[in-house]
């Protein structure tokens, strides 16, 4: 701690930092705060999502057939293939933020596009998944219907909860393709540089917590019982 | 704050390596979830999971590279989520045992 007590006094020909703000003692100071501050963030995002997990987990436990033939209407395929888009999504954002940390602007540039691109794409499937959802009537609501489900009574709250976590999960996702956008702008006009690309480490943190909720619903939403419900 | 990550590069190997186990494990877990194992799957499935989540948490986020107050406030967290799911579902869970009516 006493190491950043020294205010740090420019030397005569030093170029000026002028991406360290005058309240930090250094550099290294700075971005340890920007990562603390960003993870106690994410702490509060993940208290936001576990009260949606302990729900879901309550009722799963509550009405346990209705849970699991209800799990078996999702479609285990485009679930699967989701998820590896959105750690590929994961991967070339990794990417980015090491070209960053390198200074390679190009290369920043096109993870950062990748990782827009990919997060398009999961989108996309999930809203394919949504109309598929909407048009066999399993949308919650007047018109729901659950096709040979057991205690199909109950199968509304689990497609609550899949609209309901999954719906937040893509907000969040959407959220996310604003900030990538202005991003993709800064780095293009060569705003980052190797002493200071933290939106883009910070970013990264908020993008890889995205992924990891999905991480949890993808085995919690589609996976219930499969050996009954069988694969689609 | 003595232990700076001081511009510590993690190597592009180790992403791939992270990533190849990521998709790997989501194969893993689809499949394993068709397997009939009974009140098992739910654990195999969370823990695969788990599993996961802590590689992206430590490899992608950097935490394992990260200072003792990232990773306290990581670890503070994770425990009130605990605190959160643990305690609430002891009570859902054990609500039938005694067989008292008002469930």
């Amino acid at each position: 701690m006493a190491s950043h007590v020294v205010a740090h006094k420019p030397a005569e020909h030093e170029p000026v930092n002028t991406t360290l703000r005058h309240h930090f003692a250094s550099d290294e100071q700075q971005k340890d705060a920007a990562t603390i501050g960003m993870w106690v963030f994410l702490v509060t995002e993940i208290m936001f999502f576990g009260g949606l997990f302990l729900a879901y987990f309550a009722y799963r436990q509550a009405y346990p057939a209705a849970f699991a033939s209800a799990s078996g209407k999702t479609n285990l395929w485009l679930g699967a293939a989701n998820t590896t888009v959105l750690i590929c999504s994961s991967l070339t954002m990794a990417l980015a933020v090491h070209a960053a940390s390198l200074g390679k602007k190009t290369l920043l540039v096109i993870f950062l596009v990748l990782t827009l691109m990919l997060g398009g794409a999961f989108l996309g499937v999930k809203a394919y998944e949504y109309h598929d959802k909407w048009v066999h009537h399993e949308v919650p609501g007047a018109h729901f219907e659950c096709e040979g489900c057991d205690d199909a009574g109950h199968a509304p709250l689990f497609f609550s909860l899949y609209f309901g976590m999954t719906g937040l999960h893509a907000t969040h996702m959407l959220i996310g393709f604003v900030i990538l956008v202005i991003l993709i702008v800064k780095a293009q006009k060569g705003e980052f540089t190797t002493k200071w690309y933290t939106p883009v480490e910070m970013f990264g943190l908020y993008w890889h917590f995205v992924d990891i909720v999905w991480i949890f619903l993808f085995p919690l939403l589609y996976l219930i019982d499969r050996s009954h419900t069988g694969l689609k | 704050m003595s232990d700076h990550s001081e511009h510590h590069i993690v190597p592009k190997r180790v992403y791939f390596a992270v990533f190849a186990t990521l998709i790997a494990m989501t194969w893993v877990t689809a499949w394993v979830s068709t397997v009939d194992l009974g009140r098992l799957n739910i654990f195999v499935a969370l823990s695969i999971a788990i599993f996961k989540a802590s590689l992206v948490i430590l490899f992608f986020m950097h935490v394992k590279y990260g200072t003792k107050l990232t990773k306290m406030i990581v670890l503070a967290g994770l425990y009130w989520l605990i605190l959160l799911l643990f305690i609430a579902m002891c009570d859902l869970w054990t609500r039938t045992w005694m067989g008292v009516p008002g469930r």
